[in-house]
């Protein structure tokens, strides 16, 4: 971890859904083998900016850089194809699709038969459950379990940068853990993330750089170490007076 | 289907009575077999007889004896063989159900067929009364839990058998079905086939031969594939039910398309029979003969791909501006295409504008085939059998049928498929993933509307004219509902559903003016008992069934035993 290499690079990016403006001039970066999290309220921006990123809406004006390359006008599925990967809000998993299906589904960009092979074991390597339910369809699932299933189902694409939205949303504190721990096993692994939450605590914790994000503009930035210390997250995020 | 039900105390109670019950009904009913179900010979295949049943009367025997020996099994096999449940007791319950509905639809037959009532004779309110107490009865049983024999260990040579069987009764059930000419033997033929199919997917059996017969696709499709081929030659040179098999091809590969469309992708089409219409035209307007309005006549095989193609390009002109917006607009829009397509077809007959389809006469002479000096119009004796005119086209459309089909399957296997799916599932997840929902919705709509191209091409042949008014909205709608009844996105579905839906309105010719009362009774009946279609794809069987417990029970089944299945296993001892 000597040097570090932007991988995404966003450049005072605005986006509106037709005259509100959602995301109102964000400029952030994230370097490769990062976790970075994007802090903030409900309505802060925050689902909306990796929107944009991963090409599911269109950017009002800015850019957005991925791997020294210029994403903003691509279509959502070529940007997949270019590595980064979008576990979406809500986890959105197909639940009357078999697990094996929703996976094979991740790798819709993918060509290389023996490479999907290979991540379809990495998914069920690092979440047995899925394994032993493969042939089972997905909305029989628990929350936690579903969430194993977005996050399994993204890596097929094989991202160098993986973008999870709120992967701890209705989950146990348990199951929460395990997906937190499961996030540093990926880091561990190469893959760059850019995680949306809400829980401060446990997502500032892991991330080696935090932005909070409040209505829409960047308001702080800085390691997650110093933010989880930083008074005013304390007192906004993390319930302190 | 989903009635009330009894509470377990009072069926546990009452359950060995009835089980006596239901075996004297099942009795009652063979030997009503033996006595006249009515008074004149005109009605059904005559029924009048004492001690010499009918064949349909032979059928309701045969059927009446099933019933007492699927209870008597659930004495001897509570629970199936070792670990494998057998559903004895569901089969004696839609048995019983079935005979109910066959012997209110005989009695409705004799009565409609007869004048009243009051020709039904002794023996059909026999079996009637006895279907009657026989499907009380079996509501007091106690029922098992989900049949699992599908996961049997069968030998090959048992499979391949079962397959022979199988393409044997189907080959029998066409044969007789399409032979009926009097309505009320058909109906209730139909309705037989209808209860046996429903009986053997209650007891497990259906489930056990889909599984049998999925370990030998190939021979099995080669089976079906060429008993449909040998069907001509159970005709015996007639042409008349040769044209009715002709139509119904044409009308299942038609269907087929369609199902990518719907089925796979999700598409609402109101407007697909257009595509098929474009097809016919294409092909009419170069056939080379003096209604022709082209003065080129290119080789069949190059007409077949034109006419498909002229349909893809119209399928990618309708779809590109329309594609990207949600599913209510795309109806109402492929609706109005529909529309337009009759109105150009009606208006292009040269008052102004150029003379492509001489208006609403249409194009009235498109002459035979000929292909490879085959010549399609002419009768050729094969093996001492004649085979007509419609018989030389139905080994045509047969072929591009099975052509349909694996293109259909192959891309419902494929990558392909699997992201019409996703689309169809979830839109915005699937472009997440990274499918390009945008481009496979295209991909969707031409490649059926070049399935449907192609169909037209030959079909403008068969049908000798072409003419705008046989391609409007009421044909299209028809053919979603074979999709949709049949089963979105299965293939056997499809196949039954356009079947049944050109077949119904050949032999039932007196319901006539009341056909789409009776096509739309069908139609809420079917939604409201079985939305996912005759045939259903496990993917939407757990659609329109996500709070199904047996469903649910039956899918954890996949996964060993369960403490729910013993519960109910329980109970039923």
């Amino acid at each position: 971890m000597d040097r570090w290499v932007e991988m995404l690079e966003i450049k005072d990016l605005k986006v509106a859904y037709g005259r509100v403006r959602a995301v109102k001039g964000v400029s952030f970066t994230v370097e490769e083998g990062q976790i970075v999290c994007l802090l903030g309220t409900n309505g802060a921006g925050k689902t909306t900016t990796l929107k944009t990123i991963s090409g599911l809406l269109r950017a009002e004006s800015g850019e957005i850089w991925f791997d020294g390359r210029r994403i903003d006008a691509q279509p959502a599925h070529e940007i997949v194809g270019l590595g980064l990967a979008h576990s979406p809000e809500g986890r959105r998993i197909f639940p009357r699709l078999t697990v094996e299906d929703n996976l094979r589904l991740g790798a819709f960009a993918r060509k290389d038969k023996a490479g999907i092979a290979k991540d379809l074991q990495r998914a069920y390597g690092l979440f047995p459950v899925l394994y032993e339910r493969r042939a089972q369809p997905a909305g029989t699932f628990s929350g936690g379990e579903q969430q194993m299933l977005a996050i399994g189902r993204s890596l097929l694409s094989h991202p160098r940068l993986l973008m999870l939205d709120e992967p701890s949303m209705g989950l146990s504190p348990l199951m929460m853990q395990r997906i937190m721990t499961t996030i540093a096993e990926l880091q561990q692994e190469g893959v760059t993330i850019l995680l949306v939450e809400q829980n401060a605590q446990a997502a500032l914790s892991l991330a080696d750089y935090g932005y909070v994000l409040e209505t829409g503009v960047i308001t702080l930035e800085n390691t997650g170490r110093a933010l989880l210390s930083d008074e005013r997250v304390r007192k906004a995020y993390l319930g302190e007076d | 289907m989903s009635l009330p039900g009894i509470p377990v105390a009072i069926r546990r109670r009452y359950g060995p009575v009835a089980r006596i019950v239901t075996i004297a009904c099942g009795v009652i009913i063979a030997a009503s077999a033996y006595l006249p179900w009515a008074y004149g010979s005109d009605a059904l295949d005559n029924v009048t007889y004492v001690g010499g049943p009918s064949f349909i009367q032979f059928i309701a025997l045969g059927m009446g004896l099933v019933l007492p020996a699927l209870v008597v099994c659930s004495i001897r096999w509570p629970a199936g063989f070792g670990r494998t449940r057998v559903g004895w007791i569901r089969g004696a319950r839609a048995l019983a159900t079935g005979l109910l509905i066959i012997f209110v639809v005989i009695a409705g037959a004799i009565s409609v067929q007869l004048g009243g009532t009051i020709n039904i004779n002794y023996g059909a309110w026999v079996g009637l009364a006895a279907a009657l107490i026989g499907f009380v009865a079996t509501r007091f049983l106690v029922q098992e839990g989900a049949p699992t024999v599908n996961r049997l260990k069968t030998p090959g040579w048992l499979s391949i058998l079962a397959i022979a069987v199988v393409m044997l009764v189907m080959l029998f059930v066409a044969y007789y079905a399409l032979d009926q000419s009097n309505p009320g033997t058909f109906v209730t033929f139909i309705v037989y086939t209808g209860v046996g199919v429903a009986v053997l997917l209650r007891t497990g059996a259906l489930g056990w031969l889909t599984a049998a017969t999925g370990a030998h696709r190939r021979v099995m499709l080669l089976a079906a594939f060429l008993v449909a081929f040998l069907f001509p030659f159970t005709q015996g040179g007639s042409d008349a039910n040769m044209s009715i098999a002709a139509q119904v091809l044409v009308f299942a590969a038609t269907a087929m398309g369609l199902n990518i469309v719907v089925g796979l992708a999700g598409l609402l089409d109101l407007g697909y029979i257009a595509f098929l219409g474009s097809g016919a035209f294409v092909a009419a307007m170069l056939s080379g003969t003096a209604m022709a309005t082209f003065d080129v006549h290119p080789p069949f095989i190059v007409t077949m791909l034109l006419s498909g193609c002229v349909a893809a390009t119209l399928g990618l002109v309708i779809g590109s501006p329309t594609l990207r917006v949600s599913g209510d607009y795309l109806a109402i829009i492929t609706l109005a295409f529909g529309e337009i397509f009759r109105l150009s077809m009606n208006n292009l007959d040269g008052s102004d504008g150029p003379d492509l389809t001489h208006g609403s006469r249409g194009i009235s002479d498109t002459g035979d085939l000929n292909l490879f000096g085959f010549d399609f119009g002419a009768t050729h004796t094969i093996a001492g059998i004649e085979i007509g005119r419609f018989a030389n086209y139905y080994f045509i459309l047969l072929i591009w049928l099975a052509i349909v089909i694996l293109i259909f399957s192959r891309l419902n296997n494929s990558r392909i498929g699997r992201g019409w799916v996703a689309i169809r599932e979830d839109e915005k997840a699937a472009e997440a993933m990274g499918v390009n929902v945008f481009g496979l919705k295209l991909l969707a709509f031409a490649s059926g509307a070049f399935l449907a191209g192609v169909a037209g091409s030959i079909k403008a042949h068969v049908d000798i004219s072409v003419t705008p008014d046989s391609y409007v909205f009421l044909q299209s709608s028809f053919l979603l509902a074979a999709v949709v009844l049949g089963g979105m996105g299965t293939v056997l579905g499809v196949l039954i559903g356009a079947t049944l839906l050109q077949l119904m309105p050949e032999k039932l010719r007196f319901v006539n003016e009341y056909r789409l009362m009776f096509f739309g009774l069908l139609l809420v009946v079917m939604m409201r008992f079985r939305p996912e279609g005759i045939i259903a794809s496990e993917r939407r069987q757990l659609e329109f069934h996500d709070e199904d417990e047996e469903l649910a029970e039956r899918l954890d089944d996949n996964l060993g035993p369960s403490t729910g299945a013993v519960a109910v296993e329980g109970a039923s001892r």
